[in-house]
């Protein structure tokens, strides 16, 4: 088993969520985060001072899948999510060792 | 003397309009301070309000108006303690004041007037201030700088226009009456010089907050900021347009005239700041908006129209650069009480002088545009220069005797983790997510 978690713009979302649906994904775990990567931040100024904004908002999307649909779980949200500028966000894959469903207590693929 | 229903009528609802920009005034600061010290923002507003309700009562309508001045600086306290024998005659009937209306009516407008005072000098020293020592400076300088100036300015004392003021002294008397009488209309002096002087005291004796111009202090919530921007005009109708105490034409100038000084002002603002820093703000408008109306607060019956647009857009475009002088001069007047109030009260008050239409630099006695001479002026900046200095000692003689005694500042770490939870046991929101963190301020 895998988890593809993905950072990726807030408003692309929508979309993300939409093309995982249509891949076939049933669940998804989905946070708001702030980070910064090469974009960088902005300036923002209040009454004349200006103020450095480095950790912009994003969105986090994880999702657990069978080791062998990870790298298209992978592809489906970078299609989703690229916009093509700078600040797009990152998709990374990582093996998971156990996966445990709380209401029956299955492990394993079956919980999945 | 018969009742005149109207402006009864007219006069109550101004009290209630200006009573509500007090909370207006917690929504425009709690907006503006950081999300860990919103509730102690938004309570000191609420505080004042609670103690100056009861001070007004006991003493503080006696000390503003009254028959026995003590040098034309305060009225006696007691000559109406408790506003006892201010509010009926001999026979039971309420007594009625020049407009036909009941005193006890002037009582609550007057009540209203000396809570957002008060209210509006927090916002210089938020973020980091015992709550219980900002409840009692607020007894002590409402009594001590806010009833006398408006006895010496509204209750016919030194700053008035009546035969016992300096402008009597300086310009002669006729029929009782001073020759040049300043025009304070609802308080350019008494509020808003008042105010922002006692700001830029405070924030000079307390100091500046852990950080300040290094970590970044930006507004929480500018939505909470422009509700109470709105609120604050809305209420200013109170202000300004109860000033005329009736429901008159004067009333309808002083509505129209504050609504064309702050629309004027917001374009003021927001033009600076699209040409300084290349975008009109939100922040910049609601800014706007209370600049406009402090600088038309001495004016709004003194102005024509159009000489109100005029002085709105000076009013904004001087406040919009007074607020960047904190940084340079180095002291932490928080949320610009001294940039919006103090300049703006002293722009409106001068400004007065020059474009008054009952004779200034710019319009004759008759009204018409033209010379009508520089008496006026003079006296306003007289009244100014009186209200800075009497403010400024008064204030730092209580805030002194305050940090002596009972201590202004709460400890580095309550005010690092945030005021709320340690002076009200409280936070404001519940999971707040870091969200856009600004890291650096230049």
């Amino acid at each position: 088993m895998k988890l593809v978690t993905a950072v990726i713009q807030p408003h692309r979302l929508d979309d993300v969520k939409a093309a995982l649906e249509a891949a076939g994904i049933r669940g998804m775990t989905v946070s708001e985060a702030s980070g910064y990567g090469r974009q960088r931040g902005h300036t923002e100024v209040y009454r004349g001072a200006e103020y450095t904004v480095d950790l912009v908002p994003k969105v986090r999307v994880e999702v657990l899948v069978e080791s062998e649909a990870a790298s298209t779980v992978a592809d489906v949200v970078v299609q989703a999510a690229q916009t093509g500028k700078i600040g797009d966000g990152k998709v990374w894959i990582v093996p998971v060792e156990d996966v445990v469903r709380v209401r029956t207590g299955e492990h394993g693929a079956g919980a999945l | 003397m018969e009742l005149d229903s109207g402006n009864a009528a007219w006069m109550l609802t101004s009290a209630s309009l200006v009573l509500l920009m007090t909370p207006g005034l917690a929504l425009f600061y709690g907006g503006m301070s950081r999300a860990k010290s919103v509730l102690n923002m938004m309570m000191m507003s609420f505080g004042a309000m609670g103690v100056i309700g009861v001070v007004y009562v006991l003493w503080g309508w006696s000390m503003s108006y009254g028959t026995q001045s003590v040098a034309g600086i305060f009225n006696n306290p007691f000559e109406s303690f408790g506003l006892a024998g201010a509010l009926l005659d001999g026979d039971g009937n309420y007594v009625l004041n020049g407009f036909n209306y009941p005193v006890v009516i002037d009582v609550a407008f007057q009540v209203t007037f000396a809570i957002i005072t008060t209210a509006l000098i927090s916002g210089a020293i938020a973020e980091r201030v015992k709550f219980s020592a900002w409840m009692i400076f607020a007894g002590i300088w409402v009594t001590l700088a806010y009833f006398p100036m408006a006895h010496m300015v509204w209750g016919g004392g030194l700053l008035s226009g009546s035969e016992n003021s300096l402008a009597a002294a300086i310009f002669g008397v006729t029929d009782g009456a001073a020759n040049v009488a300043p025009l304070d209309f609802a308080g350019g002096t008494v509020v808003h010089i008042n105010a922002g002087v006692a700001g830029l005291v405070l924030a000079l004796i307390i100091g500046k907050r852990k950080g300040f111009g290094k970590v970044p202090m930006r507004p929480h919530n500018l939505t909470l900021t422009m509700l109470g921007a709105g609120l604050l005009w809305f209420g200013w109708f109170g202000f300004n347009a109860g000033s005329a105490f009736a429901a008159d034409g004067v009333a309808g100038l002083a509505w129209v005239n504050t609504t064309a000084a702050t629309a004027a002002a917001i374009l003021g603002w927001l033009v600076v700041e699209k040409i300084r820093d290349g975008h009109a703000t939100s922040l910049g408008a609601a800014s706007g908006i209370v600049a406009g109306l402090v600088a038309i607060t001495p004016a709004a019956g003194a102005l024509n129209p159009v000489g109100s647009i005029a002085l709105g857009i000076i009013s904004g475009v001087a406040c919009a650069f007074a607020v960047g002088l904190k940084y340079k001069l180095g002291f932490d007047d928080s949320l610009d009480v001294v940039g919006v109030h103090l300049v703006g009260g002293l722009v409106g008050t001068v400004l007065v002088g020059f474009l008054s239409t009952g004779g200034s630099v710019f319009f004759t006695a008759e009204g018409a545009f033209g010379f009508g001479g520089l008496d006026q002026l003079w006296i306003q900046i007289l009244i100014a220069v009186v209200a800075v200095v009497y403010s400024g000692v008064i204030t730092a003689i209580i805030a002194i005797a305050i940090k002596a005694t009972l201590g202004w500042r709460v400890s580095e770490d309550v005010e690092s983790a945030g005021i709320d939870l340690a002076e009200h046991g409280e936070s404001a929101y519940e999971g707040i997510s870091a969200g856009r963190i600004a890291t650096e301020v230049k």
